[in-house]
């Protein structure tokens, strides 16, 4: 056989070619230039997108003279409004880690992607970038003559502004950011002056561009090829999580509305093919597909489908949040019934408690006492048994104050190198040494606990204490 | 290979085999593309910045002339920097004033830490709590006296004692019952020892050593200074050779400490890390501060 009579014979492959052209994988050779419509969901939409104000404007809230919030990375301090967090407490931030993953968990097996839809980064800046897009260069259709009409001068002034705006929004992103680490009006007026440090010009500058590229050339790519979270939440839905859905049995087969056409009796159902929910999605997908990758259940389909079919008369929610249970015929449970619920719901509840409590009981000073263990008793010549302890005070409050030691916890002790009072560093950690000796014929056990208690006095004349118990080591009697 | 493209737009390479086998052109996305060149860019950066090119026995060196040698040099600068300040200020300073100032304490503590570990903890342990045959240095029983300026000079010039053998000079009744005797010494802090014990030990030239009470004392100054040979102190319980007891005390009255002409006697040498060298004054200050407050400084 030939090559030329091989082409002209049909073969299998020939098949699956064909089935190829009707795969769609976006990888951005295309600009999405998404409609945007007003709607329920799209004002839902604004509503939680605006939480990212509070990334813009928290560092510049003040409290008691400083700023309420500050991370303070240098300093090992983290100030939230009245409470002062040292790296020490930190075990309250896996408690909030936690919180933050199941809280998306639960979210997304109730209700999908929550997070990609609404309050994604990624998403929200997407957003407010193609918003800008818009004003300026007009509706989709505009903007697509605009990318393919030659460079001219209006076409370099708009996209000028355009790119401009960009970067700017990115900037403020880097800046506020940074803000959070550092005194906020300081921050500008060392950066303006050029005197601000390294790493802030270095992060500003990396947020820039990362915000420019990201939200304004990435955009939906980000969340079909680069993140990893769009792929964890793809299989965290099950048939019982509500997401955007395409109503298969009341829309199929489609059929375009004929002018003149009687509603009563018409043989397609009530999907009108318009194709207005592909035209607003802002990853270009086709929800009537069902549901895809690329969905990121922002529901500005929903808007879209409502708007045609109050125009065609025919009842809303051809797409609306259903879980593939409800769209099979199949009895769904109400939320309270769902295992899954209760467990992520305990889970959250517990994470919550923890760090209420964390916050709640924070002590001004924590007392750790580590005990000597090469060697750990040293017979002395008077024939004492002589245990060394290391002691830590950790002072959380921003004066100096002096602590007196005493320890506690057999009538026999004697406790030496604690005669002067320790001078423990504001927001830091002081150590000493002291040596506790009991005579050896008073020893009833191998050990026995012992309780380090110490004492001071902060600048306001507040009483601040702390114990700690430890044990005395001795030979075996 | 075809010669004619059996397959016109299709978007393939021309390439065909087996008839119908044909390589098409998919680019990857131009997103991945822009990647794939800025990489190959920042190796050509990278390149010329640091030293990459394996070329002869070097490799080449970089336009900032960088190397991990230079940076962990300024690093290390950059530590004694910081602790120049404090090694500064301890360099006019005795150990005793030192130990008076809370933060050069800590400061020295922490750095006679590796010293400690390096030059004494083989022999006395990585606490001070000795090893067998070698002193603790956690306890309160110095034998050449427990001062900052003893222990000065013990690491300085060393410490090597000496106890003759007594295998030739006492019968072996009196070396069981001064061995006896220490044993009793040791049990009471010193208040139980037995008449005959006592006896012996004082006509037979211990006293020489070991002091009139048998404490090791020679000599108390008003001072509160002692002067000692480095015998131990039998009023207490810390036996110098351990495992103590009846069968070590034998041993040591027999045979003696630090006898050449002995094989079995003790052996008890403290190296001069001063005199040899091995130690500077000021490590061997930094070191006193230490060894002072590992529990039994006076």
């Amino acid at each position: 056989m030939t090559t030329n009579e091989a082409a002209k014979t049909p073969s299998v492959v020939d098949d699956l070619y064909e089935e190829a052209d009707d795969w769609q994988v976006n990888t951005g050779g295309e600009t999405i230039h998404a409609k945007r419509i007003p709607g329920r969901w799209r004002t839902f939409k604004w509503l939680m997108s605006s939480v990212w104000l509070v990334f813009f404007l928290g560092p510049y809230l003040r409290w008691d003279g400083h700023q309420a919030v500050l991370f303070d990375i240098p300093n090992r301090q983290y100030h939230i409004f009245s409470t002062t967090i040292l790296p020490q407490d930190f075990w309250m931030l896996s408690l909030l880690l936690l919180f933050f993953a199941i809280l998306l968990a639960v979210l997304t097996a109730l209700a999908g992607r929550v997070w990609c839809g609404y309050f994604c980064f990624q998403t929200v800046w997407t957003d407010v970038f193609t918003l800008i897009e818009e004003k300026l260069e007009g509706p989709p259709a505009a903007r697509r003559k605009l990318d393919q009409s030659p460079m001219s001068a209006r076409k370099l002034r708009i996209k000028a502004i355009k790119h401009l705006i960009w970067i700017l929004i990115g900037f403020f992103t880097g800046f506020s950011f940074v803000a959070w680490f550092t005194d906020a009006p300081q921050l500008w007026l060392s950066f303006v002056t050029g005197t601000a440090n390294g790493a802030a010009y270095t992060t500003v500058a990396l947020f820039t561009a990362g915000t420019y590229v990201l939200a304004g050339f990435l955009r939906e790519q980000t969340c079909f090829w680069l993140c990893p979270y769009a792929r964890i939440q793809g299989v965290m839905l099950d048939k019982t999580t509500v997401v955007p859905t395409y109503d298969e049995k009341r829309g199929e087969p489609r059929g375009r509305v004929k002018r003149g056409g009687e509603e009563a009796g018409r043989a397609s159902g009530d999907c009108v093919d318009c194709n207005q929910c592909v035209a607003v999605c802002p990853t270009g997908v086709d929800i009537r597909r069902g549901q895809q990758e690329g969905c990121i259940t922002c529901a500005l389909c929903l808007d879209a489908c409502d708007q045609v079919m109050d125009k065609v008369g025919r009842p809303r929610g051809l797409i609306r949040y259903a879980s593939l249970d409800e769209m099979e015929g199949h009895p769904t449970r109400p939320m309270l019934l769902r295992p899954r619920v209760w467990v992520y719901s305990t889970i959250l509840i517990l994470a919550l408690a923890g760090i209420l409590y964390g916050l709640t009981s924070l002590a001004p000073v924590e007392l750790k006492v580590l005990h000597e263990r090469a060697p750990l008793f040293v017979l002395q010549s008077d024939g004492s048994i002589q245990n060394r302890y290391t002691l830590k005070i950790l002072n959380k409050t921003p004066d100096l104050v002096s602590f007196s030691i005493s320890a506690s916890g057999h009538h026999d002790l004697v406790l030496t190198g604690a005669d002067e009072a320790v001078a423990a560093e504001p927001g830091g950690v002081t150590g000493t040494t002291v040596f506790v000796r009991i005579p050896e014929r008073a020893l009833e056990s191998e050990q026995q606990p012992i309780t380090f208690h110490i004492e001071g006095t902060r600048a306001s004349g507040a009483p601040l204490k702390a114990e700690r118990e430890s044990v005395f080591i001795g030979p075996r009697p | 290979m075809a010669e004619h493209n059996p397959f016109p737009g299709e978007n393939n390479t021309g390439h065909v085999w087996d008839d119908n086998l044909r390589e098409l052109k998919n680019p990857p996305p131009r997103w991945w593309m822009l990647g794939f060149w800025a990489s190959l860019l920042w190796v050509v950066g990278y390149s010329l910045l640091y030293p990459t090119w394996p070329v002869g026995q070097e490799p080449t060196q970089g336009l900032l002339g960088w190397s991990q040698m230079k940076e962990y040099e300024a690093g290390m600068a950059q530590v004694e920097a910081k602790r120049a300040k404090f090694e500064d200020q301890i360099k006019g300073m005795s150990a005793d004033e030192i130990l008076a100032d809370p933060g050069l304490k800590q400061y020295t503590l922490a750095s006679a830490k590796v010293l400690f570990g390096d030059n004494c903890s083989a022999c006395h342990g990585s606490g001070g709590q000795g090893n067998p045959g070698y002193p603790v240095l956690a306890d309160d029983d110095w034998l050449y006296g427990g001062k900052t300026a003893k222990i000065t000079e013990s690491i300085t010039i060393g410490r090597q004692g000496a106890m003759t053998p007594h295998k030739d000079i006492l019968t072996a009744a009196e070396i069981d019952t001064l061995a006896k005797w220490v044993v009793q010494m040791a049990e009471t802090n010193g208040a139980g020892g037995s008449e005959e014990g006592w006896n012996l030990f004082k006509t037979k030239g211990c006293t020489a050593c070991h002091g009139q009470s048998g404490n090791g004392i020679l000599v108390e100054l008003p001072n509160g200074d002692i002067v000692t040979v480095g015998a131990a102190n039998l009023t207490d319980g810390i036996w110098r050779f351990k495992p103590g007891g009846y069968e070590s005390a034998k041993h040591t009255i027999t045979y003696g400490v630090n006898q050449a002409t002995v094989p079995e006697s003790r052996n008890a040498v403290m190296p001069a890390f001063g005199a040899t060298g091995q130690l500077s004054d000021q490590e061997i200050k930094k070191l006193v501060v230490y060894v002072h407050q590992l529990g039994g400084g006076q």
